[in-house]
């Protein structure tokens, strides 16, 4: 079992020696997760969908009750602050999650709003199951209408004598839920799902799996594919949602909200960056490592260094880097998410990837795609309806 | 007639160390004297009871460049700084702040007593990096006189000049507000949380005679920001074998180089020859000759003890009567049987191993000084102290324990003159160990020996006038340019042939070396040794 930090909190990576059986019952049954360490925080009150969408850059007005926001907030300058989920709970009533400690920056634009803001990170308990097998476990201890609870849709439920909340959300890209249960109820929570999960071939897994989903299904991560512009460094290292693949959560017509105008600015002008799926060639790799008499080699983990990219072989011009990557056991694909500059985006661009192979440096072809190289139909499906 | 040498450097503190060994390293032929029977200056380390090895005077460094220990391989003789990595306040609710090197850690600390300020940390922390780097722009050259038209002179201006701009408009903007705000001020606007706030304005007082509300103290706190080990900004460190570990680690190098070192040879004074700098005359009547004389004591000493008012023009006596020296601390070295407890956070854990720091509210410090503006020493001062021994283990018998407690306020002028500080340095000493005995029952009994320094003691026994550790204050009219006084800011003295390397001169205080370095390095470039 091996442990790392998150948020201040030992957190698991591994149950076992291994995460590789981790990854698979996230693809193929489940996987029971740990997220307390997220961040938590309810706005209540009668503005506080006015002071939600004041801070984020979706209109969180327009969301509906009982539905999930995915979304992310700016600095003054359209930079990214952070990126979280807001899930409308009520008419007035926010649940609000983020990578990075946010009460600070939240509070700071409460003036005039009659909104109560409360951190809640400590007190409540996150438990993301997620997997193909992940609703039909729920269903055995949950009393909550599963079958018809939509892709980004949120209920209250009950679990095990819990009273408790599920949203239809995860970080691994497969059908899956996040149970936000009190502290108290937490361990029987657990216990709950891990026995009714025993048919379905659940299994405890850690960040190490969870890592290599994320990848598989384009999802970036704060510290790793971007900063928190209010401590990065340098404002290089800083990025606008458009430079993220945040784009499409930008509603820009609408009353003022943080680093609108920017936004509106770069929206105009276009971006300098772009964040993009790498599909990084596989048989050029293989020649490499064949060259030199030995088997291509590729760890099963996740990686979350910074790799160059480059326009040729060459390797004189470089157009950005790659933040993270892994092997997808599912595509048998080498894939990365990159940032690279706006004009090479194009779906298809065939870019350079550099590798190391024994001691020595090299590069390999990588196709630029979408950034989500996985999504199964049943992320989004509903057993008796359509695709919704 | 004994041998002339380049250069006669009068005083063996760290910074005249590291001056003799620049010079030493670029062949000349270097003598440092030192009236003491150690190295080291306020950089000293000194076995003051059987098997206790304290850092007498300066305890902790964050400062020291980190080109001076490459260019004269200080780490190749015996410099060896180990971070510290908390910095600890109890309280007296029994409650109490650990800040660490961890900055989750840290967070999840500030944010019992201020959410907001525990997430505002880091940016308050990354904001202080930007100005941090200034350092490099500020510390590492003479400082430029502005007042020249002298083209290298405008280059060096437009030099700094750039480093400034090189911040940003946002930053620049802070910068204007470090140099005219309070330390508090300048948190206030950062932050909510006096148990925040506290123990972070102090970095502005540290060695000055103001309080936390004074003005121009949010300079001093970026002066502590602007320290780093091993390239990680703001971090500081224990010494291996205390502070005077640096010292002897320069004088290695300088002896390395050919430098001439002797102990116990106090200086009474420079020879001066048709107004011109020709030696040095020694205590024991002895004159020693040089090309060069340089000076690593304080600006006062070295212009009214070492060359004599009588010397002096009318305008440089002038401005030497008005630098500002005020010694405003004292130091209380204990030597304990045990590991202070604290019953705020009982067991001997990690928070033991940094800073400890009775800071508890703002009030408490501005208290403080109240009664140093009316010439009696605080009888609630702040204290920081240090386990140096839970870090480094030589430094006392096994089991046995160093707390070593800098103390403020103690005003170098009681209300009954300095001289009669003798008369209150054990009720000095009590004070502190009483304050502190309320953070840590049991430590009266767990005390062996005792050493109390009084500002007064200090200058007596180190040579500090009036005590300032800072060989003058940190205030912002008495830097760059104007340290020690503005037509004699780059090292040279009003008298040919005398130069000064001291803490006095730009950029000054701490344990940095700057002065020393820059000293040196001024000299051989303008080929005036």
């Amino acid at each position: 079992m091996k442990y790392k930090e998150w948020a201040g909190y030992y957190a698991v990576c591994a149950y076992d020696t291994s995460h590789e059986p981790e990854y698979y019952a996230f693809r193929n049954s489940a996987g029971l997760l740990d997220v307390t360490p997220l961040f938590k925080y309810r706005a209540k009150g009668p503005d506080a969908a006015a002071f939600l969408s004041r801070i984020m850059v979706r209109n969180i007005s327009k969301l509906e009750v009982g539905r999930v926001s995915y979304c992310c907030w700016c600095d003054d300058k359209g930079k990214v602050v952070d990126d979280g989920t807001v899930m409308r709970r009520a008419e007035n009533e926010f649940f609000v999650t983020s990578a990075d400690p946010s009460f600070s920056w939240f509070s700071r634009f409460m003036r005039g709003y009659n909104v109560e803001l409360t951190e809640i990170s400590d007190e409540i308990a996150g438990l993301a199951l997620q997997g193909p097998t992940s609703r039909d476990i729920l269903k055995q201890v949950c009393d909550a209408d599963l079958d018809n609870l939509k892709f980004f849709s949120t209920t209250k439920a009950k679990i095990a004598g819990a009273e408790i909340y599920i949203s239809r959300t995860g970080y691994t890209g497969d059908l899956g839920y996040e149970l936000w249960a009190e502290n108290k109820d937490a361990l029987k929570l657990w216990d709950a799902i891990m026995d009714a999960g025993r048919n379905y071939d659940i299994r405890p897994a850690g960040l190490d799996a969870l890592d290599n989903t994320r990848v598989e299904a384009g999802l970036i991560l704060k510290d790793v594919d971007y900063f928190n512009s209010l401590h990065a460094l340098t404002d290089d290292r800083t990025s606008s949602p458009y430079e993220i693949s945040l784009g499409w959560t930008v509603d820009l017509k609408r009353a003022p909200f943080n680093g609108q105008a920017a936004l509106q600015t770069e929206k105009e002008q276009g971006s300098k960056w772009a964040i993009v799926g790498l599909d990084i060639d596989w048989p050029q790799l293989e020649e490499l490592y064949y060259k030199i008499g030995l088997p291509p080699v590729i760890g099963s983990h996740a990686w979350r260094s910074s790799i160059p990219i480059f326009t040729g072989k060459d390797r004189k011009t470089q157009v950005g880097y790659a933040t993270s990557g892994t092997w997808s056991p599912l595509l048998k694909k080498n894939i990365a998410l990159a940032t690279i500059e706006k004009k090479y985006d194009t779906i298809g661009t065939e870019l350079q990837f550099e590798v190391m192979v024994e001691h020595k440096r090299y590069t390999v072809s990588a196709i630029v795609s979408k950034p989500q190289f996985y999504n199964p139909e049943r992320k989004t499906s509903n057993p008796n309806s359509q695709k919704s | 007639m004994s041998q002339k040498y380049d250069a006669i450097i009068i005083g063996g503190g760290h910074n005249g160390l590291i001056c003799a060994a620049y010079l030493a390293k670029a062949g000349r032929k270097v003598l440092v004297l030192e009236k003491r029977h150690v190295l080291g200056g306020a950089a000293v380390s000194e076995e003051m009871f059987p098997g206790f090895t304290f850092s007498v005077a300066s305890y902790v460094v964050s400062l020291f460049r980190p080109h001076i220990i490459r260019e004269l391989h200080l780490a190749q003789h015996g410099y060896e700084v180990i971070p510290m990595d908390c910095s600890f306040l109890p309280l007296p609710n029994g409650d109490s702040l650990a800040r660490w090197a961890d900055s989750q850690r840290s967070r999840r600390e500030i944010a019992r007593f201020s959410k907001k300020d525990s997430e505002v940390y880091p940016e308050f922390s990354r904001v202080m990096t930007h100005m941090g780097k200034l350092a490099k722009a500020v510390i590492d050259h003479p400082a430029p006189d502005i007042t020249s038209y002298n083209p290298k002179e405008l280059a060096n201006v437009l030099r700094l000049g750039k480093a400034f701009k090189d911040l940003g408009p946002d930053l620049l903007h802070l910068n204007t507000k470090l140099v005219t705000m309070s330390a508090l001020d300048f948190l206030d606007q950062w932050f909510e949380s006096e148990v925040l706030k506290a123990p972070m304005s102090v970095s502005g007082i540290i060695g000055t005679f103001q309080g936390v509300r004074s003005p121009g103290t949010a300079y001093v706190l970026l002066h502590h920001y602007m320290g780093q080990l091993d390239g990680v900004f703001r971090s500081w460190g224990f010494s291996k074998g205390g502070t005077g570990g640096i010292s002897m680690a320069c004088a290695r190098s300088a002896m390395s180089y050919g430098a001439e070192i002797r102990t116990e040879a106090p200086v009474r004074q420079v020879l001066i020859k048709n107004g011109i700098a020709a030696g040095v005359i020694l205590e024991n009547g002895d004159e020693l000759m040089a090309n060069t004389v340089i000076s690593n004591l304080d600006p006062n000493r070295t212009y009214l003890k070492m060359v004599g008012a009588d010397n002096l023009e009318a305008d440089v006596l002038k401005e030497i009567n008005r630098f500002k020296l005020r010694g405003s601390s004292g130091k209380v070295n204990l030597a304990l049987d045990s590991v202070p407890e604290f019953s705020c956070r009982p067991g001997i854990g990690e928070h033991l191993k940094g800073d400890i720091a009775i800071a508890p509210s703002i009030d408490y410090l501005e208290k403080a000084f109240d009664q140093a503006k009316y010439g009696e020493f605080s009888t609630r001062p702040y204290i920081n102290a240090v386990i140096p021994t839970l870090t480094d283990p030589t430094l006392a018998p096994p089991g046995k324990h160093i707390l070593s407690c800098f103390v403020q306020y103690a005003p170098y002028h009681i209300k009954e003159g300095a001289a009669n500080w003798p008369k209150y340095r054990e009720a000095f000493g009590d004070t502190v160990v009483d304050t502190l005995a309320e953070y840590v029952p049991g430590l009266k009994n767990k005390i062996l020996y005792r050493q109390v320094l009084t500002p007064w003691d200090i200058e007596e026994k180190m040579g500090l006038t009036e005590g300032n550790i800072f060989h003058g204050e940190l205030s912002l009219e008495q830097l760059l340019f104007q340290r020690p006084m503005a037509d004699f800011s780059k090292y040279k003295t009003s008298i040919p042939k005398l130069w000064m390397c001291g803490s006095g001169t730009h950029p000054g205080g701490g344990i940095m070396g700057a002065s020393g370095e820059l000293c040196a390095k001024t000299m051989l470039t303008s080929r005036a040794v």
